[in-house]
């Protein structure tokens, strides 16, 4: 795959007789074994494989879930719960999976701000930055579908508030939204199809991964440095380095996941979820997981249905022009401290929007309503407008680093991977 | 059924007016829950027996006339770690516990022989009696709303089995200046928003909202088996205790699991890390 000059040597007659037909060990070889990865990586780059593993993990657990789930608006909620009480070990397995959703989004979330970081996203590398958020799409709606799966409140509700969206766009809104709820509500057609495309999209994730691993073996990895690879002192093969040091930064993972999976099953969850879909009763407050709270706050920092709805899909359609957006010739963020502190900020932003998400957006920031005054529509102190400065700055942001491009000045970078390694273990 | 569609398309077309982008933000406020600790809480915590049997007697007597608890057969309750397991009895429908407990209940079925609907005795597989033969008739005899079922309560609230203590043992007269309406109750610990009742100061209105379920625990109107003294308070903790344990059976399992795994992932991460600095050794990195 990287272009690379192969090492494999098949030993065996059979590898022999394999590798002139279909050289498949050879393409495993050379891109998990032999492949040259600079030495300097460091654990931001181990969320790579602890996706993979998340993507393993939610593949084969849902797998076993959906043998037992009747995807049927007046059965679904009772057959989650013949899974927890009935099956064996199905409570495990339906945690796992649950819980696993968030460690997804978590490692996802750390791995897309990692690449940001260290400019993973820039020449040769906009494909397989592209490809990643292809993938954080497909991930977005398969955990928005399977959410809906168990057919609680949240579930239903999620699902009202989300397909709703699509209604405000002019003319072909409504006609949009029927068509995805295969009736004029949310109800057993659409429960049935969100089963269908949610057992379809993991396996597009998975395709689209193999897209991703090939376009990140083309070029290479990048590093903290972000300077290219120069000689074969930059680099070490992919196993046995990384294999274990992936796979320790594996196992530490899974257990911050066991710690939420056999301790605190329910507290990334909503309680009402545990009370069955009711058409006629609406929660006091629709929440959505936590991992989509910050596009929910900024959907909702905007008085505008239209304008929220195209500022919510425009800050994930954003990254996607990131690799022109960010044009500095500096890759790492190490090297650019104006570049570093905006993004430092940025990281906050985004946590503060999941925190105004998270709360009514006509809820104080500070003491009981009694302090701030009213802007616009809303007062000053409440979420709303918390969301809207912080929503200013989520797209701001990327317009910084175009103008940072131009005028900033990076600090010296080194001449090769090896050059500050050595001189920091020297110094 | 087309008008049930109708009723639905109308509801999606509302919220799409209105709007996420200004949802629906209730005044709704509550207490905060009671302090208050079980033998099951933390992650080494575990049930006790002895309070889930007296837990089910209050839920039996008293909680049971008006909720269901669909979800659970009388076989759980034999179930290991459940409130009438004993060691002789590996498999819950041998439990003579269950078999009794399931006997004195009269559950619908059909003769297979003549087809006739009949009353027969439950057995341990069924599951436990609905209070109400459908949602209708338990609406009709509880001034229009339904009591709700408490298989997953422990787990459908903020708060948990502190929420169902509080609530349970919470019931206080409504302050002077709330009106509070014929067939309901007034509960702090209860969500609701009670400004449209409230006449007197607007800054004043009180926390907490008005239930459809009258007080429904009193003193001594359960007799424990094993001496316990039934205060309200205590049939109010008890009987949290056995719907947390009704909502999650498998929760002591999952904690005792949930051990072994994390050992074998600190071991497993140690001996990672171990090769790790091993197969570096070489590398300036």
């Amino acid at each position: 795959m990287s272009g690379q000059h192969s090492t494999y040597e098949p030993k065996t007659g059979f590898t022999r007789w394999l590798d002139s037909r279909l050289p498949i060990i050879r393409l495993g070889w050379d891109s998990f074994i032999d492949f040259p990865t600079p030495k300097n990586l460091n654990y931001w780059w181990t969320f790579g494989g602890v996706l993979a593993m998340c993507l393993g993990i939610q593949i084969a657990t849902g797998v076993v879930l959906a043998m037992h789930y009747t995807p049927d608006a007046g059965l679904a909620f009772n057959s989650v719960e013949h899974i927890m009480r009935d099956v064996n070990h199905g409570w495990m397995i339906r945690y796992i999976h649950a819980t696993g959703a968030s460690m997804f989004f978590l490692a996802v979330y750390i791995h897309m701000l990692r690449g940001v970081y260290y400019g993973s996203h820039k020449a040769p590398r906009e494909i397989l930055w592209i490809l990643g958020c292809v993938i954080y799409l497909l991930m977005m709606a398969t955990g928005f579908m399977g959410y809906v799966l168990p057919w609680g409140q949240m579930s239903y509700y999620g699902a009202v508030v989300i397909t709703n969206l699509f209604g405000a766009f002019p003319i072909i809104g409504k006609g949009v939204t029927t068509w995805l709820w295969g009736g004029f509500a949310v109800d057993n057609p659409t429960l049935n199809r969100f089963f269908s495309l949610h057992y379809l999209l993991p396996f597009m994730i998975a395709g689209v991964v193999v897209l991703h691993i090939w376009a990140l073996h083309v070029p290479g990895n990048n590093n903290p440095t972000g300077v290219n690879v120069k000689s074969k002192e930059d680099t070490i093969p992919f196993h046995p380095y990384y294999t274990v040091k992936d796979g320790f930064a594996m196992v530490c993972f899974l257990i911050l996941f066991a710690v939420f999976v056999f301790f605190m099953p329910d507290a990334l969850g909503h309680a009402d979820n545990y009370v069955p879909a009711n058409p006629l009763q609406t929660p006091a407050h629709i929440v959505p997981e936590w991992y989509f709270l910050p596009f929910y706050a900024i959907l909702r920092a905007v008085p505008d249905k239209l304008t929220g709805v195209l500022a919510m899909f425009g800050a994930v359609g954003v990254l996607f022009a990131l690799p022109w957006i960010d044009h500095s010739k500096v890759r790492s963020m190490r090297y650019r401290p104006a570049a570093k502190l905006f993004f430092i900020i940025f990281v906050l932003v985004c946590v503060g929007l999941g925190f105004c998400g998270a709360n009514p957006p006509d809820k104080p920031l500070f003491g009981d309503g009694g302090i701030g005054f009213t802007l616009g529509d809303a007062n000053l102190n409440s979420f709303v407008w918390l969301s809207r400065f912080l929503t200013a700055y989520y797209f701001a942001f990327f317009g910084i680093l175009f103008v940072l491009g131009f005028v900033e000045k990076p600090l010296p970078v080194p001449d090769s991977i090896s050059t500050p390694a050595l001189s920091e273990k020297k110094g | 059924m087309l008008r049930k569609t109708t009723v639905l398309a109308a509801f999606g077309f509302a919220l799409a007016l209105v709007g996420v982008a200004a949802p629906a933000s209730a005044a709704t406020t509550e207490r905060e829950p009671k302090e208050a600790s079980w033998s099951f809480e933390g992650p080494f915590g575990k049930f006790d027996q002895a309070q889930l049997q007296r837990g089910y007697k209050v839920y039996h007597d008293v909680c049971g006339t008006c909720h269901g608890m669909n979800l659970l057969s009388y076989r759980n309750l034999a179930d290991k770690g459940g409130p009438f397991y004993s060691e002789k009895y590996p498999n819950p429908n041998d439990s003579p516990f269950a078999k009794a407990i399931a006997k004195d209940f009269q559950v619908a079925d059909i003769d297979s022989e003549t087809g006739d609907a009949i009353q027969r005795p439950a057995t341990t597989s069924d599951h436990f009696r609905q209070p109400f033969p459908n949602e209708a008739a338990a609406r009709a005899a509880n001034g229009g709303a339904a009591p709700p079922d408490l298989s997953l309560m422990a787990k459908a609230r903020e708060g948990g089995p502190r929420y169902i203590y509080s609530l349970l043992s919470g019931f206080v007269d409504p302050p002077a200046g709330l009106t509070v309406t014929p067939g309901k109750y007034y509960n702090p610990y209860y969500q609701g928003d009670l400004s449209g009742f409230w006449t007197g100061a607007k800054d004043k209105v009180p926390v907490g909202g008005l239930i459809g379920m009258p007080p429904p625990l009193h003193d001594d109107a359960v007799t424990f088996d094993d001496g316990t003294k039934a205060t309200i308070d205590q049939q109010a903790k008890d009987v949290s205790a056995f719907l947390a344990w009704a909502a999650e059976p498998h929760q002591e399992e999952r904690k005792k699991t949930g051990f072994a795994v994390l050992i074998y992932l600190a071991i497993f991460a140690g001996l990672l890390y171990a090769s790790y600095r091993r197969v570096w050794r070489n590398i300036a990195h």
